[in-house]
């Protein structure tokens, strides 16, 4: 990790003394299979930012449910202003001044964006638009929304989505505000504000707890951090202690309250041994000039035209929602293309389906895991194979082996690590993470030739960030192609061999990975033209 | 055939529009409620039965059409109850329910109506009408939509009622959402399930009412299973017509136009098939949606029960 | 709008709790039996109001529709074009796809049956007359649904209108059919030359249960085999839980979806052939079973299983079998089997509610 995000911040610490505004004590929650919480104790104080960190499925989102009223304890007690209160509704949580901005965006896709904000009390009033305007006109100054208010919601991307959620949660009058992972698709800029935003809220008196899986992020940000792990606390970094450490003891230190037995490299990301692709012989993978439109009003693509050889990691870089899904998409087989012509492994592919491009070794692995890339209701085995359905040796004849599937399933899930009670739970009980780990076995199974990464690890912690990279690099020098989707710079810097940036749907400029390319992309992907850092 | 165009034919055929199309259009504006609000409600054939039975019972009973009305929309609001209880609050199949209240329903009417009037069919008055001073006199449409009985105007009126109701008010966002993202609505604060129940007993109300004008001033009698898949084309006008109450008014009168057919071309001395004629609305409805291929753009959770924090 | 994957498939299957101990026969029969008895109380106490003793009701409802050999023959006849549409309804939606114009693809079926059967009688021998008659009522049934099918396909347009309407459409276009095209020149009623008892279905062990029985069986079992151990039947599942995750896994969603409802509206119009070939005889003008709006509830109260809905089709077999002949003998209107079913279909829907919630509740 480089050295300037691990920076001390400067900021003073304010010494928190007074009673705590909300304090856990012995929450326990549990799911049909699952122990998601268990005996937790936790305080929360106002003019603190307390960081939660854990892995994926350790029970964050659980106790953020708890605390906004979508979910009741099993056990143990909230007390907020010193007494014991039953948070029964959401609508409960918001009269004690607990907001909420969720990690699964919850707005209303329908609805424009202005509406998802201005849904509120008193059921013959008119919906308040010229006080909303001025509202969001007063957070945007602090922090930026580059979203049209009445764009409807439905059609932004998901990290649109998010800026949208954490705008609602600024707007409501709260004292305790929850952030669960809303940094997660956030551009370096976003993350910047959101983080000042924070310390700024936080010395106006707010309580803020802070969920996320950057460590960076939960130093910079946070005055306390409390570490889960498999649904319990396993320890709390005062203020005076994270104070105390530097950057180096703090990170082994959490890390090691995260992961336990796993020893902390300091890396976060895998370090690269950047090659130079062979760029004389065939490309495998050819766009040229390919014009898609976007769906209603959405951005749409025009005149992509890039190459990607095999064993070349391609980075595509950009601030989410400027039309790198779409060239997934076109390449993938989703997508029609209004003009322009593919080709992989020097076959035109323009008219060929889904099915007929995975054959070819064409993978793409959506960064919408929930709507698009699972099925929600089916277990865990089914999805792994929702790609292969009919395939031999699962099905033989169409008719499905049960037993080679249970197998294969058991084998992927211990290989990627995915934390789920049993390969027959449906997919959508499992943490964002560990659905997020089922659909990248699935994509990396079987004879790929060309990989599209899109947000590879956004919602994945430490740990499986480390992996997923590492697995990804594998990838690529396994010989096989790799087009990475990311809004992570940090990401794309260290695994990409050459880097295009997206800007209004277009590119904006492709360039070799050297030494000095964090600023020139970063330049590129604001809207400036193409020049030396 | 030169029948076809003359007043007697368009006055008989708009006013027997009107006559046809009120119990579906408030039948299609009480399940656009509903469905705006993610509840398929299909026991509304079974509540507007209800309604009509209701309605007519107490109408024949205590000599008060508006009384009938009343009883009409007590009626189908008492139907409505258990689709509430069971689906709504407890997230039960709605299809299940919904086609077990109409089912329900069509037997208890009938047994009622067989065990109370054995086999007479007693008739009610016509009712009394309240023309409107000047515009009842236009030819054709004077007789049709200005010299009815006063329900009707109040009918009418409800359409740009519910359409300030949907557009204006904090309400008609509350609907859309819990029909497209309930969770979505639930954080705000705001009870999804509470927004639900409201929307399912009116569409309970506004059937048992457009039963009731069935029975009472449609037909002037009950006649078991009277409806006649009625509230099903409510079900259908509600989908086809996208959120807005003006395009349930529009599909209501197309269809009564078309129901009234048979009738209008009696008059006119044309003989045409009543199975015939009956196809027609169907049919144009079909060629509607090929020619147009509209998405009927639907509610994503309609249908489906809200449990708040399940994954 | 989803149709809802229900469990009871091998790979897909919901993590419920499958090992039953001994208390498990119990329990199921209770939670089938002891809704039905409290639905017969309910309504039994509505009986009282009307004057009639539910004991003696019941008892010849039982008596016609299970314990005398003709009754119990009747109602297992009556299952074979039932299973048929319970069979169309279970690929349908599980395919997510709402079919409910099964009366029109019905009596369409029952029609081209009743029509074609006798005229085909001359030139053919009388299994070749049966088999053409059924596919063509089967192919009729596709047809019908054919509309719909696209327009969801291609155009996204929401099946329940269309299928509503095609519904409303070929009750009415079955009638002119019989009226004006088929009618039986003999007879004073309305209706289509009737097919001697000779040529029908065969019967089966020489009892009055015919052929279409084991048709029904056949096709209900098929469909559940096809749609919990295949390929095919996971495809469709998939589209039908999630179209957006099956066209991004690459299943061609237009074309499963127009096989879906092919196959749905392939299987009821045959029902309509099993009925008319099997049970009636003719088509009279007007004559409609209504049988849709009773097998949709029943395929859901079974959770879309193929197995568990041949057990509520009996149970619906023998009740409206029963009710029939007791309305006659009893004076009770026949009318009164409707509220005894909504009944029962609405308390087996809340009891197995409140169980799933209790086992739920249980697990964890
Ligand atoms: N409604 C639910 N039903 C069943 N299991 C659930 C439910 N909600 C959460 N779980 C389970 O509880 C555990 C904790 O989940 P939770 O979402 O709190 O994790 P998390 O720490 O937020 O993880 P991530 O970082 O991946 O978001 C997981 O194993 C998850 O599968
Ligand atoms: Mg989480």
């Amino acid at each position: 990790m480089p050295a300037d995000t691990l920076m001390a911040k400067p900021h003073a610490r304010p010494q928190p003394l007074a009673a705590p505004l909300v304090a856990l004590r012995g929450i326990g929650k549990r799911f049909a299979n699952v122990v998601a919480n268990e005996s937790i104790d936790l305080e929360l104080r106002a003019g603190e930012v307390h960081v939660l960190l854990g892995e994926n499925g350790a029970g964050k989102s659980t106790l953020v449910a708890l605390l906004s009223g979508l979910l009741q304890p099993d056990a143990g007690q909230i007390i907020v202003d010193g007494s014991p209160m039953r948070i029964l509704s959401p609508g409960a949580a918001l009269a004690l001044g607990i907001g909420t901005v969720f990690q699964h965006v919850m707005l209303s896709p329908a609805l424009t964006v202005a509406e998802n904000l201005l849904l509120g009390q008193g059921w013959w009033r008119r919906p308040a638009r010229a006080a909303l305007d001025q509202a969001v006109g007063a957070i945007a100054r602090d922090f930026g929304l580059n979203v049209d208010l009445d764009a409807v919601t439905g059609e932004l991307s998901l990290g649109e989505q998010q800026q949208v959620e954490i705008i609602r949660g600024l707007l409501r009058q709260t004292r305790l505000l929850i952030f669960d992972e809303s940094t997660s698709m956030l551009t370096p800029q976003g993350i910047e504000e959101l983080g000042a935003l924070m310390r700024r809220l936080v010395e106006r008196g707010l309580a803020i707890v802070f969920i996320t899986h950057k460590l960076d992020e939960a130093r910079r940000f946070g005055d306390r951090i409390t570490v889960l792990r498999l649904g319990r606390k396993v320890g709390e970094i005062s203020s005076e202690r994270l104070e105390a450490l530097d950057d180096a003891s703090a990170h082994q230190e959490i890390v090691s309250l995260m992961f336990e037995t796993i020893k902390a490299t300091g890396e976060a990301v895998v370090g690269k041994e950047r090659k130079r692709v062979a760029m004389s012989g065939k490309p495998l993978l050819e766009l040229r000039d390919i014009t898609v439109t976007g769906q209603s009003g959405s951005t749409g693509i025009e005149a992509i035209s890039l190459s990607v050889w095999p064993g070349e990691v391609l980075g595509i870089a950009g601030i989410d929602g400027n039309g790198q899904k779409l060239i997934a998409e076109a390449i993938a087989g989703q997508r029609r293309l209004d003009s322009g012509k593919i080709t992989f492994g020097g076959i035109a592919i323009d008219n060929l389906d889904v099915g007929a491009r995975r054959k070819l070794g064409i993978r793409y692995l959506t960064d919408d895991r929930l709507s698009e890339g699972s099925v929600a209701a089916f277990a865990v085995s089914a999805n792994l194979l929702l790609k292969e359905i009919g395939k031999e040796p699962f099905w033989s004849r169409g008719f499905t082996r049960t037993a080679v599937i249970d197998v294969h399933a058991n084998a992927q899930v211990k290989e990627f690590d995915v934390r789920t009670p049993s390969i027959r739970t449906p997919i959508g009980k499992l943490s964002g993470g560990n659905i997020q780990k089922a659909l990248l076995a699935r994509e990396l199974f079987g004879d790929a030739r060309l990989v599209i990464f899109s947000k590879p690890t956004y919602g994945l912690d430490y740990n499986n960030i480390v992996t997923s990279r590492r697995r990804i690099a594998e990838v690529g020098a396994r010989g096989i192609a790799v087009i990475l989707i990311s809004t992570d710079l940090e990401e794309i810097l260290a695994l990409s061999d050459r880097i295009a940036v997206m800007s209004r749907g277009r590119i904006a400029g492709i360039l070799e990975n050297t030494g000095d390319a964090r600023l020139a992309v970063g330049g590129l992907m604001v809207g400036g033209a193409l020049e030396h850092g | 055939m030169e029948g076809l165009l003359q007043v007697p034919f368009l006055t008989a055929l708009l006013a027997g529009a009107v006559t046809a199309g009120i119990p579906l259009l408030l039948a299609g504006l009480g399940e656009q409620m509903s469905e705006k609000a993610g509840v398929l409600n299909v026991g509304i054939e079974g509540m507007m039965l209800g309604g009509a039975y209701a309605g007519f019972l107490t109408a024949i009973s205590s000599g008060s059409i508006w009384l009938g009305f009343l009883a009409g929309a007590c009626g189908g609001a008492l139907v409505a109850v258990p689709m509430v209880i069971l689906c709504v609050q407890r997230g039960l199949n709605q299809i299940v329910i919904g086609i077990g209240l109409t089912l329900g329903l069509e037997g208890l009417t009938a047994i009622l109506h067989h065990v109370q009037f054995s086999r007479t069919y007693p008739r009610l008055a016509r009712v009394e009408t309240l023309p409107i001073p000047l515009l009842s006199d236009i030819p054709i449409l004077g007789p049709a939509l200005f010299d009815r009985h006063p329900f009707v105007y109040l009918a009418f009126l409800l359409v740009p009622a519910l359409a300030i109701l949907y557009r204006g008010t904090n309400f008609g966002l509350w609907l859309r959402a819990a029909g497209d993202r309930p969770a979505a609505l639930d954080v705000t604060g705001i009870d999804v399930i509470a927004t639900r129940t409201v929307a399912v007993i009116f569409t309970g109300l506004m059937a048992g009412l457009g039963g009731a004008f069935l029975a009472n001033v449609g037909a002037g009698i009950f006649v078991p299973f009277m409806t006649h898949g009625d509230g099903f084309i409510g079900v259908v006008l509600a989908m086809l017509a996208r959120g807005r109450a003006a395009s349930v008014l529009a599909g209501a009168m197309i269809f009564g136009g078309c129901l009234s057919l048979t009738t209008a071309f009696q008059i006119a001395g044309v003989n045409v098939p009543t199975d015939v004629i009956q196809m027609l609305p169907f049919a144009t409805v079909m060629v509607v949606l090929i020619v147009f291929g509209r998405q009927a753009s639907l509610p994503v959770a309609l249908g489906l029960p809200y449990v708040r924090g399940e994954r | 709008m989803n149709t809802g994957e229900a469990d009871g498939n091998v790979i897909a299957a919901v993590d419920a709790p499958t090992a039953e101990d001994g208390s498990g026969v119990i329990h199921i029969l209770l939670l089938t039996v002891g809704p039905i008895v409290l639905a017969l109380v309910i309504s039994g106490a509505l009986l009282l109001i009307l004057g009639v003793n539910p004991l003696t009701y019941y008892a010849v409802v039982l008596e016609r529709g299970l314990f005398t050999s003709l009754g119990l023959e009747q109602s297992i006849t009556r299952m074979g074009p039932l299973l048929l549409v319970a069979a169309g309804l279970i690929v349908a939606f599980r395919a997510g796809i709402w079919n409910l114009g099964v009366d029109g693809q019905f009596l369409l079926g029952a029609v081209l049956a009743a029509a074609s059967a006798p005229a085909l009688a001359h030139a053919l021998p009388p299994a070749l007359v049966l088999l053409a008659s059924a596919i063509l009522a089967a192919i009729v049934g596709v047809v019908w649904s054919l509309l719909p099918a696209l327009l969801r396909a291609y155009h996204g347009v929401n099946e329940i209108i269309t299928t509503l309407m095609m519904t409303f459409l070929g009750t009415s276009l079955a009638n002119v059919l019989v009226k004006l095209m088929f009618l039986d020149p003999a007879t004073t009623v309305p209706q289509t030359r009737t097919l001697p008892v000779d040529d029908r279905l065969p019967r089966l062990f020489g009892t009055t249960i015919n052929a279409g029985l084991l048709i029904g069986l056949l096709a209900i079992v098929g469909v559940q085999i096809m749609m919990a151990h295949t390929a095919f039947g996971l495809k469709l599942r998939t589209v039908g839980a999630n179209p957006v995750a099956a066209a991004h896994a690459g299943l061609p969603v237009a074309w499963l979806t127009v096989l879906v409802f092919a196959l749905s509206a392939g299987l009821i119009g045959l029902a309509g052939a099993v009925e008319v070939l099997g049970i009636q005889g003719n088509v009279r003008a007007d004559w409609n079973p209504a049988y849709g709006l009773a097998v949709i509830p029943l395929v859901f109260l079974a959770r879309l299983n193929g197995y568990a809905a041949i057990a509520f089709v009996f149970l619906f077999s023998v009740l409206s079998i029963g009710g029939e002949s007791a309305a006659r003998r009893v004076g009770v209107p026949t009318f009164f089997t409707l509220v005894l079913i909504a009944l029962i279909m609405i308390i087996l829907a809340t009891v197995e509610y409140a169980d799933q919630r209790a086992r739920a509740g249980r697990a964890s």
